[in-house]
């Protein structure tokens, strides 16, 4: 569970933007809209400690991110939090499998193959394993960026404009694989976006307005 | 995965990069690494073979030139001493031990000594097989001379005169091989072994005074060569080499000497000294050299490394996102910098001693010295030390700003 109390936060140009208090429970899943420059990203970010030095309070499973030290903030990201980013951000000098390990690897939790081979069958990659990233397609790019992003097992996913960069049919399938393996893990879901596209699929939707 | 296969992936993906940066480094600390072994080696066996030899007495002429033809035995002589003259300074009060060289002919480029068992003695050198001379003609061959030569014991063979395979031939009087050494890693490998006399034998003959030697008694041998009368005025030595008997000969002995019109003393400690500052000019430019290569690596390591943090934002990003802290990222980039003057840094060692391994092969003349491709110094691992520090150098500002990113700036796309 999520739960985000009095949250404001300073950018370097002086503005400020202020978040409204709001809940999100175990498994649910969230759609965060807003126009460009409505704070979104930056939302995800102060939700996820990527971005510190706010004012407010956030909650995730009864710990509040924001009193926690650096390291313990990465750890504590490792172990919880999946992430998908509107690019698939993979890192090009590994392959398929290794760009997977290295999530339990930086979370520090135990590297298990049998469940790389799992989460790549789910997501019908299993024939790319020992593939080089620069040889997939950007289909399957961005399907291997959720099964790292899920391989863990976290109890969040955050999701940042994952399907704006897609034509129709690629967007439904990567949001269906989003909701699909939120509910096998029973994670909680939030996807910030601007993609109208989504609004038909997630009904829990939090609108950030332009301040 | 860990942090090491992800620095070696990384290295991967960028082969020729990586091999230059390596190739780079490793040229650098090759040359290194053969100046090393070339010198340390070369002045371990200067002072080997000059051990127990104070001063060097010979005709008057170069003092180095001296030096290198009656210790090195890599020169020609300056020039005979009578044989009364040597006697006399072999008596000297502040003479411990004269020995003298009689030089002049050789076998197959392999230099022919007219001494006595003093000169053997003073390397330690041990009989092999066979036995020490006797009489005149009778020869000991040193390991080296032997095994190249082909020489083996009770071999007849006649000398050449000089130091040259194609000089003349002294057919008339035939030297036999009567013991071989056991390698004592000295000069003395490289040596023919025989009494005084029978290099005066040689040449006698070689003048056509084709008369039997008159058997006479002798009163009053020499110190020298016992098997003439002291005082001789017509035999001559090449050289004498002596031993001080207290530290008073170190300063009075060289200035005696040296008053006398004939003689010339040259002190071996001074003159490798001296060989070694002429040398030294040509050591220190390779050196030079070497360190501009290391210098150019390092910064070809620092260059890379720094453009490549731009290509990998997103990675470090991505790797924050998933859990790894800041200092993970800092030692992956340092990482990768030591890997790549380690591994520059071990090649290169490789490469030196493979050099020289090659040279050594292939040279003759080098095989004489003595020097081997095949002995490791403490230095080198100074050196790979060394090599850690300049991968940290040269890592230490990219690695301070992998440190520094702003994952939330990189993935926000500002």
């Amino acid at each position: 569970m999520i739960e985000v109390r009095g949250l404001s936060y300073g950018y370097s140009t002086g503005k400020r933007i202020k978040f409204d208090d709001f809940e999100i429970s175990k498994g649910a899943h969230w759609l965060l809209l807003g126009g460009s420059g409505s704070g979104k990203t930056t939302l995800l970010h102060l939700m996820s400690g990527l971005l510190t030095s706010q004012q407010g309070k956030i909650t995730i499973h009864g710990t509040d991110i924001t009193l926690l030290s650096e390291s313990k903030l990465d750890h504590f990201r490792g172990a919880n939090i999946g992430f998908v980013f509107q690019k698939n951000h993979l890192i090009s000098a590994l392959t398929v499998r290794k760009n997977l390990l290295m999530a339990p690897f930086l979370a520090g939790l135990k590297q298990d193959d049998s469940r790389v081979q799992e989460v790549l069958k789910e997501l019908g990659l299993e024939e790319r394993a020992d593939a080089r990233v620069n040889e997939l397609s950007q289909g399957q790019a961005q399907r291997v960026a959720i099964a790292r992003a899920i391989l863990n097992k976290p109890s969040v996913i955050f999701a940042d404009e994952p399907t704006s960069a897609l034509d129709d049919q690629s967007c439904e399938a990567v949001i269906k694989l989003l909701l699909g393996t939120a509910h096998t893990n029973n994670a909680i879901l939030v996807v910030a976006t601007h993609d109208q596209r989504l609004k038909s699929i997630i009904s829990n939707q939090l609108l950030l307005s332009n301040q | 995965m860990s942090i090491i296969s992800l620095v070696w992936n990384y290295l991967k993906a960028k082969p020729l990069n990586t091999a230059l940066n390596i190739f780079l480094l490793s040229l650098g600390i090759a040359v290194i690494t053969i100046l090393l072994l070339f010198s340390y080696q070369l002045k371990e066996k200067i002072s080997e073979n000059a051990k127990g030899i104070d001063l060097v007495v010979g005709a008057k002429g170069s003092p180095l030139q001296l030096i290198l033809c009656n210790i090195f035995h890599i020169d020609f002589p300056t020039g005979n001493i009578k044989l009364n003259e040597a006697e006399r300074l072999a008596k000297h009060r502040l003479v411990k031990k004269a020995i003298p060289l009689a030089l002049g002919d050789s076998y197959k480029n392999f230099r022919i000594v007219g001494t006595n068992q003093d000169y053997p003695a003073l390397y330690q050198a041990e009989l092999n097989t066979g036995q020490w001379w006797s009489k005149d003609l009778e020869l000991v061959a040193g390991a080296t001379a032997a095994e190249t030569s082909g020489l083996k014991l009770g071999d007849r063979f006649a000398s050449a005169h000089g130091l040259s395979s194609d000089g003349h031939d002294h057919e008339e009087s035939l030297f036999q091989v009567t013991g071989i050494l056991k390698r004592t890693n000295t000069v003395l490998d490289n040596l023919l072994l025989t009494n005084v006399g029978s290099i005066w034998k040689v040449h006698e003959e070689h003048e056509g005074e084709d008369h039997e030697p008159e058997i006479v008694e002798i009163k009053n041998p020499s110190p020298l060569v016992p098997t003439v009368e002291a005082g001789d005025s017509t035999l001559e030595v090449t050289a004498l080499l002596l031993q001080y008997r207290n530290p008073i000969a170190a300063i009075q002995l060289p200035r005696f000497i040296n008053s006398q019109s004939a003689l010339q003393a040259a002190s071996p400690a001074f003159e490798t000294a001296r060989l070694f500052s002429i040398l030294g000019v040509g050591v220190e430019a390779l050196m030079g050299f070497a360190y501009v290569l290391i210098f150019i690596s390092g910064l070809s390591i620092f260059i890379a490394l720094y453009n490549s943090l731009k290509e990998r934002q997103y990675d470090l990003a991505i790797m924050r996102s998933m859990g790894a802290s800041r200092v993970t990222l800092f030692i992956v980039t340092v990482l990768e910098g030591s890997t790549l003057t380690i591994l520059g840094s071990i090649i290169g060692l490789a490469l030196g001693h493979a050099v020289l391994f090659s040279f050594t092969q292939v040279i003759v003349e080098s095989q004489k010295t003595g020097i081997t491709a095949l002995v490791f110094y403490k230095e080198e691992i100074f050196i790979l030390l060394g090599s850690v520090v300049l991968g940290i150098l040269c890592s230490l500002i990219p690695a301070i700003q992998a440190y520094r990113t702003d994952i939330h700036k990189v993935l926000a796309g500002q």
